[in-house]
C-alpha cells in the first residue's frame, strides 16, 4: 500500500488519473491543477482558510490545498469540473449566474463544490445552515448576499425537479 | 435578504438584470484567471525579498543560485536595460533595490528556473549582505527636518493646505478629536500573477496580466525595458478581484525581464504572503479635526490636520492625500477650512490605491464628528446631518461648486426609512448571536447599537488628470463586436457593455473582442470609473455607428436619416411607417466606429487647496444596526441600511452586488482588517491572522437605490463602486459607540478597545 | 521517498516503527500548511486516513469511558451519541477551523501539533484524558497533562503514533467557549473548558491559548471546591463568580501577539469562566 513518489493513481471525477514526476508533499490543489490539467480548484491562501479549492472527497468537501496528494490514492475525488459530464450547469450553478453571485469568480468554484455537498447532504437548509456551510469559503467581492439569494434558488429549483 | 428588483425588461438592455457572460465559465470552473495561464517550455520565475524595513545592500552573491540545476536566469538591478525605476505618479520604485532597500518584502533579484521548488530553492541560496538601518516607521517622525531621508526625493511625498474663508470663526460649539486608521489588505482572492512570452529575437514580449489599467502597466514596462510600447503588448489575463491594488506594478518588470533573458516564457505568481507584500495598501492615517458650529448645530468651520502613511515608496500617494483633505467636510455645507495634509514616506510597507482613496480615511474622521457635534447641540444623528445636508450648487471648501445631483438629505431620509431589524430573541440560536458556534455570548450579554454614516465621494481621476476612455463598435449583419482595453475585475463591465450596445443599436448579439493594448486606453478600473468613463466610450462608439446605419438605411430607402430611431431591434422611420430589423438593415454592411471619451478637464489644487479640482460626485449614506457584547468587546454587525445616490441603475442585480460587496469591506475595516505592523514588519501576512468577513460575519443588507440620473454622465448613471464601502465604516463605529459609550477614534475597532 | 498508507494499526504501528522518523499525516490540515508555505520537506511520510479503527469511538463496557480514536474527524463530534456524552468536545469541535477544516482535522492533529489554540485541547485537559501511545510492540497511558509538554512540543516519542484520547462520562455539567475577533472560522484569542463533576463535587478549568500550552487552573479549582457545594447545582454569589474569573485570569500566562494583548486574553478567560460557571448553574 504505497505510493511511490514517482507514479500514482487518482481517482478523480470519474477517472483514473496518472500522476508523475511527483514530490511527495505536493498537495492535492497542486497536483489537480499543474499536473492534471484540472485548474478549476484555485489557490488563494494555502492553508485551508478561504475554500477556492474546496473539492468532495469520499464523500466530504474539503480543502484540496491541505490533502497530500499521494495519500488520497484510495479516494474518490470530485471537482467543480466534475460536477457534471457535459456543457450543462447544475441548479446551483445556473443560480449562481442568475442571482449575481459571481463576480471576479476566484472563490466561486470552491464555492460551487461546498453548496452542492450542503444541498446533497441536506436538501432544504435553513439561513444559518446555509451560511455555516460556507463559512469556510471567503467571497472578497459580493459581500455573500447574491451567493445566499442563489442557495435560496437553487434549492427551490431542485425540489421543483426532483418532484 | 435585500430590495434587489427583478425587471421584466425583456432584452438585456440598460436597466435589465442582464447575466454576466462570463457566469458560466466562472461557475465550471473553465474561466481562466491569470494563475491557471501555461505555455510550451515556460519557466517559473520568483522574486527575492528584502527581509528588512530599512538595510543598505553590501553585496549580493549569485554564484551558489547558478549551480542549482534547473536555474536559467537570476536578475538583478544591474540587469534592467531601461528605467531602473517605476511608479505610477513619481518614478521613485526601484525594479530591484540597488543599494538600500526601504520596506520588508522590497525586491533584490528573480530568478526563473524549471519548477517552482527549484526557483525556492534559488531564492534560499542567493546570499545577500545587508548593513542593517534603523527604520523609521513612523510618519510624524519621517517628518521632522532632522530625520534621515529614506530616500534622495526626501520624506514627504506631498503637503496640501486647504485654506478658505474666514480662519478666526470660533463657533459656539466646537467638537475636537484625533481620528485613526490601521493599514487595511484589498485582498483579492486571485493572487497576483502573470504570463510572459518573449518575441523572437528579444525585440518584444507578449504579457497576459491581471491588472487594472492595460495601458499603464505598459507605459512602465517598456520605459524599465527600454523598449518602444508597441513591444510590449498586453491581453488581459482572467483577474480574481482588485480593490486597487493591481494599479501599480508588482511582477510585471521582473516577468518581462525574465522572459526576454532567457528566451522563454516565464509564468510568476504570488502566494498569499507574498501577496501581501507585493502590492500596495490601504493608508493608515492619523487625522485631528476640529469642528465649528453654531448652537443650533449649522458647521461654520473645519480645521484638521491630516497624516497619511505612505509608507516606502510613491505610488499614488499623493492623489490619496488629495482624495483625503478634499474630502474632510463630508458631504455638508462648510464655508471655512483650514486643513492640512500631509503623505509621508516610512519604511512601512508602500501604500497607494484601495476602494475609497482616501476618503474612506476623511469620512471615518468627519462622520465621528458629526456624532460628536449632534451630542453637544443635543440633536440626533439623523437631524445634525439633515441640517447641513449638501445640496447641488454648494461650494465645497475648494472652491468648487457641486455641479453633481447631490440628492444628500434623500439619501439620509430613505436610509432612515428602511424598517430596523427584530430585536435579539432570547431563544435566538447561537450562530445568530456574537462569536457565533465559540458560545461565547448569551443573548443577556449582548447590547445592540445604532449608528450613521454618510459620505460624498469624488468619481474619476482628478487634477487635470485626462484618464480618457476608448472603445470601438463594429456592427455587421446585425451582431456587434466590442473593443476595449477595459479592465474586468468582477464589477461588470463585460455585462455593462453590452447591454450598451443594445441599448444604442437595436442589437441582441454583441461580442466583446479580446481586451488588449491593441486599441487605445480605457484607463484605470477605479476611481468608481468605469461605467462612466468607458460606458461613455462605448455608447459614443455605438452612437457613431448607429449614425452611419441610419445613412446607409436612409441612402437606401430614400428615407432623411434624421428621421430615423431605434425601436426595439429595429430602425424606425418616426415620421412615417417604414420600419426594418437592425439584423436587415446591417446585412452586407460593414460600420467600424471607435470613440474616445473624455471627462471634463479638471485642475490643479493652488497652493491654499483651491481649484475644481474634481470631476464630479456621488453620496450615499449608510445605517448600521450592530450588536456588541461589552463585556468582551465583540461585534456582530446585524443590519445595514442604505440608500445610495447612483444617478441611473444600469443592472439591478450588478449594481446590489456592488453595494453588498462594498459593504462587506467597510465592515472589515470596522471590525477585524488590520495588517499588524512591527518596526515594519507585517505580523499577520495570511489569511489565518487577516481576518476577513465571513458568510456569518455578513450582515443584512436593505439597500434602496436613488435614482437622479447625472446631466454630465454619458448613460445618467454614476460610479457606484467606491461610495459602499465607504461611510458603512464610520456607521459601524458610531453604532459600536451607541452601544458601548466607548469614544472608539480608532479603527478596526479591537475588542480591547471596547472592553478594557 | 515513499508514502505508506496502512489499512490498519497493525500495518500503521510496524511502519511507524520501522520508520520513526517518517512523517505521520493524519488529516493533514496543519502539516500541509508547514509544508505549502516550505517550512517542512517530508520525505517519509505514513498516512493514517485509511486506519479505521482510530477514526471510530466506543463507549467503554462500564459506560465510565469514551474512547476516541485520534483519527476520528471533528465534525463526527459535532452531533449524535458522542455529543450527548461530551458536550464540551462537541462544542469545541464545532469551533474548529471551518466545515472543510472539521471533516479533515482530528484529536489526533491537535495532539500532535499541541498548539496552545488548539480548539479540543482544553477540553482534553478539563476532562483529565487519557492519551494512548503505541508502537508495534509497546502501549502506554498518558494523562494529557504529561502529554502536552510546551508550545508545539509532545511527549510522544519518534516511532509511536496517538492512538486514542480517553474521556470519562461525567455525570454533571460541561462546556466550551471561545474568543475570536471574527463570528465563524477563527483561530481562538482565548478559549475556556469548564467541567463539573457532580457526583465527586469536583471542578475542571482549562484555558487554550493563554500560555505555552494548555493551563489548567487547579488553585482556582480547589478555592472554589472550598467556596461552594459542587454536588448540587447553586447559584455563585456575585463577590465569588468575581472573585473566581479573577483567580483563573490570574492562572493563565498569556503574551502580547498579532493576535491580541495578555492583558485581553486575561480578561477574556476572566469572563468565559465566569460565564461557563454560570451556565453551569442555570442551564
Amino acid at each position: 500500500m504505497s505510493a511511490n513518489s514517482e507514479v500514482y493513481d487518482l481517482n478523480v471525477n470519474g477517472q483514473k488519473r496518472q500522476v508523475r514526476d511527483a514530490w511527495v508533499g505536493e498537495s492535492l490543489l497542486y497536483v489537480l491543477r499543474e499536473r492534471l490539467g484540472l485548474p478549476g480548484s484555485k489557490g488563494a491562501c494555502e492553508q485551508g482558510e478561504c475554500g477556492s479549492c474546496t473539492v468532495i472527497m469520499d464523500g466530504q468537501a474539503v480543502c484540496s490545498c491541505l490533502v497530500m496528494a499521494a495519500t488520497a490514492i484510495d479516494s474518490k475525488i470530485t471537482t467543480v469540473e466534475g460536477l457534471t459530464q457535459d456543457d450543462s450547469l447544475t441548479a446551483v450553478q445556473d443560480a449562481f449566474i442568475t442571482e449575481g453571485g459571481v463576480q471576479c469568480g476566484f472563490c466561486t468554484p470552491g464555492l460551487i463544490v461546498a453548496i452542492e455537498h450542503l444541498l446533497d447532504n441536506n436538501p432544504d437548509p435553513s439561513q444559518l445552515e446555509v451560511k455555516e456551510a460556507i463559512s469556510g469559503n471567503i467571497c472578497r467581492c459580493t459581500g455573500y448576499g447574491r451567493i445566499f439569494e442563489a442557495v435560496n434558488t437553487a434549492v427551490t429549483t431542485r425540489r421543483a425537479t426532483n418532484l | 435578504m435585500s430590495n434587489a428588483t427583478k425587471t421584466s425588461i425583456h432584452r438585456d438592455v440598460l436597466g435589465a438584470s442582464a447575466l454576466r457572460p462570463d457566469g458560466a465559465a466562472k461557475v465550471s470552473g473553465k474561466f481562466e484567471f491569470s494563475s491557471d495561464l501555461h505555455a510550451e517550455h515556460m519557466l517559473w520565475g520568483a522574486t527575492l525579498r528584502s527581509p528588512h524595513p530599512f538595510a543598505r545592500i553590501i553585496s549580493i552573491d549569485l554564484s551558489a543560485a547558478y549551480k542549482i540545476d534547473g536555474v536559467e536566469a537570476i536578475i538583478t538591478a544591474q540587469d534592467v536595460p531601461g528605467k531602473k525605476t517605476y511608479g505610477l505618479i513619481s518614478s521613485d520604485q526601484p525594479v530591484f533595490a540597488s543599494e538600500i532597500v526601504r520596506y520588508v518584502g522590497e525586491p533584490v533579484a528573480a530568478v526563473a528556473a524549471d519548477h517552482p521548488e527549484t526557483c525556492r530553492r534559488a531564492l534560499a541560496a542567493i546570499k545577500v549582505n545587508y548593513e542593517v538601518l534603523t527604520p523609521i516607521t513612523d510618519a510624524e517622525l519621517a517628518m521632522l527636518p532632522s530625520t534621515t531621508q529614506i530616500h534622495p526625493d526626501g520624506n514627504l511625498f506631498r503637503h496640501q493646505r486647504i485654506i478658505t474663508g474666514d480662519q478666526n470663526l470660533q463657533g459656539e460649539i466646537i467638537v475636537e478629536a484625533t481620528y485613526e486608521m490601521g493599514m487595511q489588505d484589498q485582498a483579492f482572492l486571485g493572487l497576483e500573477a502573470a504570463l510572459a512570452i518573449p518575441d523572437s529575437g528579444g525585440a518584444g514580449v507578449e504579457m497576459f496580466v491581471a491588472t487594472q489599467w492595460l495601458h499603464e502597466d505598459q507605459k512602465q514596462i517598456a520605459a524599465c525595458l527600454d523598449l518602444p510600447l508597441e513591444k510590449i503588448r498586453i491581453t488581459l489575463g482572467g483577474v480574481g478581484g482588485a480593490f486597487g491594488a493591481r494599479e501599480d506594478i508588482s511582477l510585471q518588470v521582473h516577468c518581462a525581464l525574465l522572459a526576454l533573458r532567457t528566451s522563454r516564457p516565464i509564468k510568476m505568481q504570488y502566494g498569499r504572503e507574498e501577496s501581501f507584500y507585493g502590492h500596495v495598501h490601504r493608508h493608515p492615517a492619523k487625522i485631528w479635526i476640529r469642528h465649528h458650529a453654531t448652537r443650533t448645530g449649522v458647521i461654520q468651520r473645519i480645521e484638521s490636520r491630516m497624516v497619511f502613511d505612505g509608507g516606502a515608496y510613491a505610488s499614488t500617494s499623493a492623489a490619496v492625500l488629495i482624495n483625503g483633505v478634499t474630502h474632510i467636510q463630508g458631504p455638508y455645507k462648510c464655508l471655512n477650512a483650514t486643513v492640512d495634509g500631509y503623505a509621508v514616506r516610512t519604511n512601512n510597507p508602500p501604500c497607494g490605491a484601495m476602494r475609497g482613496f482616501g476618503v474612506v480615511q476623511a469620512c471615518y474622521a468627519h462622520e465621528s464628528q458629526m456624532d460628536k457635534l449632534a451630542v453637544a447641540c443635543g440633536l440626533s444623528p439623523v437631524e445634525i446631518r439633515l441640517i447641513n445636508a449638501m445640496v447641488t450648487g454648494d461650494k465645497l471648501i475648494t472652491g468648487q461648486v457641486v455641479e453633481s445631483v447631490a440628492p444628500v438629505e434623500r439619501c439620509i431620509r430613505e436610509t432612515d426609512a428602511i424598517e430596523m431589524p427584530a430585536p435579539l430573541a432570547r431563544n435566538a440560536n447561537a450562530l445568530e448571536i456574537v462569536g457565533g458556534s465559540g458560545l461565547t455570548s448569551l443573548p443577556h450579554n449582548i447590547v445592540r447599537g445604532v449608528g450613521w454614516g454618510v459620505s460624498i465621494k469624488n468619481l474619476m481621476y482628478s487634477e487635470s488628470f485626462d484618464d480618457f476612455a476608448t472603445a470601438r463598435c463594429q456592427l455587421q449583419n446585425g451582431v456587434v463586436n466590442l473593443k476595449f482595453a477595459t479592465v474586468e475585475v468582477g464589477q461588470g463591465f463585460v455585462v455593462l457593455a453590452p447591454q450598451i450596445a443594445r441599448s444604442v443599436l437595436g442589437v441582441d448579439e454583441v461580442i466583446i473582442d479580446p481586451v488588449d493594448t491593441r486599441i487605445g486606453s480605457a484607463g484605470s478600473t477605479s476611481a468608481s470609473r468605469q461605467t462612466w468613463m468607458s460606458g461613455g466610450a462605448v455608447d459614443g462608439a455605438c452612437r457613431l455607428v448607429r449614425q452611419r446605419l441610419f445613412e446607409h438605411v436612409g441612402t437606401k430607402h430614400n428615407i432623411d436619416p434624421l428621421r430615423l430611431v431605434i425601436e426595439d431591434t429595429d430602425v424606425v422611420d418616426m415620421l412615417g411607417d417604414f420600419r426594418i430589423s437592425v439584423i436587415e438593415a446591417s446585412t452586407g454592411v460593414f460600420i467600424d466606429e471607435t470613440f474616445e471619451h473624455h471627462h471634463r478637464p479638471t485642475e490643479e489644487l493652488d497652493e491654499n487647496g483651491q481649484g475644481n479640482c474634481h470631476v464630479a460626485f456621488a453620496f450615499v449614506a449608510h445605517r448600521a444596526v450592530v450588536d456588541v457584547d461589552v463585556e468582551l468587546g465583540l461585534v456582530k454587525v446585524i443590519q445595514i441600511a442604505t440608500a445610495q445616490d447612483v444617478g441611473r441603475v444600469l443592472n439591478p442585480i450588478a449594481a446590489l452586488g456592488q453595494i453588498e460587496g462594498g459593504i462587506a469591506q467597510g465592515l472589515g475595516l470596522a471590525v477585524m482588517e488590520e495588517i499588524v505592523l512591527d518596526n515594519g514588519k507585517m505580523r499577520n501576512p495570511s489569511f489565518t491572522d487577516y481576518l476577513l468577513p465571513t458568510a456569518l460575519d455578513a450582515p443584512q443588507v436593505i439597500a434602496v437605490m436613488i435614482e437622479e440620473p447625472e446631466p454630465q454622465a454619458p448613460l445618467g448613471a454614476k460610479g457606484i463602486g467606491e461610495p459602499p464601502c465607504i461611510s458603512v465604516t464610520p456607521a459601524i463605529a458610531a453604532a459600536i459607540r451607541n452601544a458601548t459609550g466607548r469614544d472608539l477614534p480608532r479603527v478596526p475597532i479591537r475588542p480591547q478597545d471596547i472592553c478594557l | 521517498m515513499t508514502v505508506l498508507i496502512p489499512q490498519s494499526l497493525h500495518d500503521a504501528l510496524a511502519a511507524a516503527t520501522a520508520n520513526p522518523d517518517a512523517q505521520i499525516i493524519q488529516g493533514g490540515t496543519d502539516l500541509m500548511v508547514e509544508v505549502n508555505f516550505n517550512h517542512r520537506k517530508p520525505t517519509d511520510v505514513i498516512a493514517l486516513r485509511r486506519v479505521d479503527e482510530i477514526r471510530n469511538y466506543v463507549v467503554t463496557a462500564d459506560k465510565k469511558n469514551v474512547v476516541i480514536g485520534s483519527g476520528l474527524p471533528y465534525r463526527e463530534m459535532e452531533h449524535g451519541e458522542l455529543a450527548q456524552l461530551l458536550p464540551a468536545l462537541a462544542q469545541a469541535a464545532r469551533t474548529v477551523g471551518s466545515p472543510q477544516i472539521r471533516a479533515a482535522g482530528s484529536i489526533g492533529g491537535n495532539l500532535g501539533t499541541c498548539s496552545p489554540a488548539g480548539d479540543a485541547l482544553p477540553v482534553l485537559s478539563a476532562l483529565d484524558a487519557v492519551i494512548n501511545l503505541q508502537t508495534a510492540t509497546t502501549s502506554r497511558e498518558i494523562s494529557v497533562h504529561d502529554f502536552m509538554v510546551g508550545v508545539k512540543r509532545n511527549a510522544r516519542q519518534p516511532g509511536e503514533l496517538i492512538v486514542s484520547a480517553t474521556l470519562p462520562i461525567i455525570n454533571g455539567w460541561q462546556g466550551y467557549a471561545k474568543v475570536g475577533v471574527r463570528n465563524a472560522m477563527v483561530i481562538s484569542i482565548a478559549s475556556c473548558c469548564l467541567v463539573i463533576d457532580r457526583e465527586k463535587g469536583s471542578i475542571g478549568v482549562a484555558l487554550g491559548s493563554v500560555g505555552p500550552t494548555i493551563i489548567r487552573c487547579r488553585e482556582t479549582e480547589q478555592w472554589l471546591a472550598m467556596q461552594i457545594d459542587l454536588k448540587n447545582i447553586s447559584i455563585v454569589a456575585p463577590n465569588l463568580l468575581k472573585e473566581f474569573g479573577d483567580r483563573v485570569a490570574k492562572e493563565s500566562k498569556p503574551i502580547d501577539d498579532h493576535r491580541s494583548t495578555a492583558a485581553y486574553r486575561r480578561h477574556a478567560v476572566a469572563t468565559l469562566s465566569r460565564r461557563l460557571l454560570t451556565r453551569a448553574n442555570t442551564q
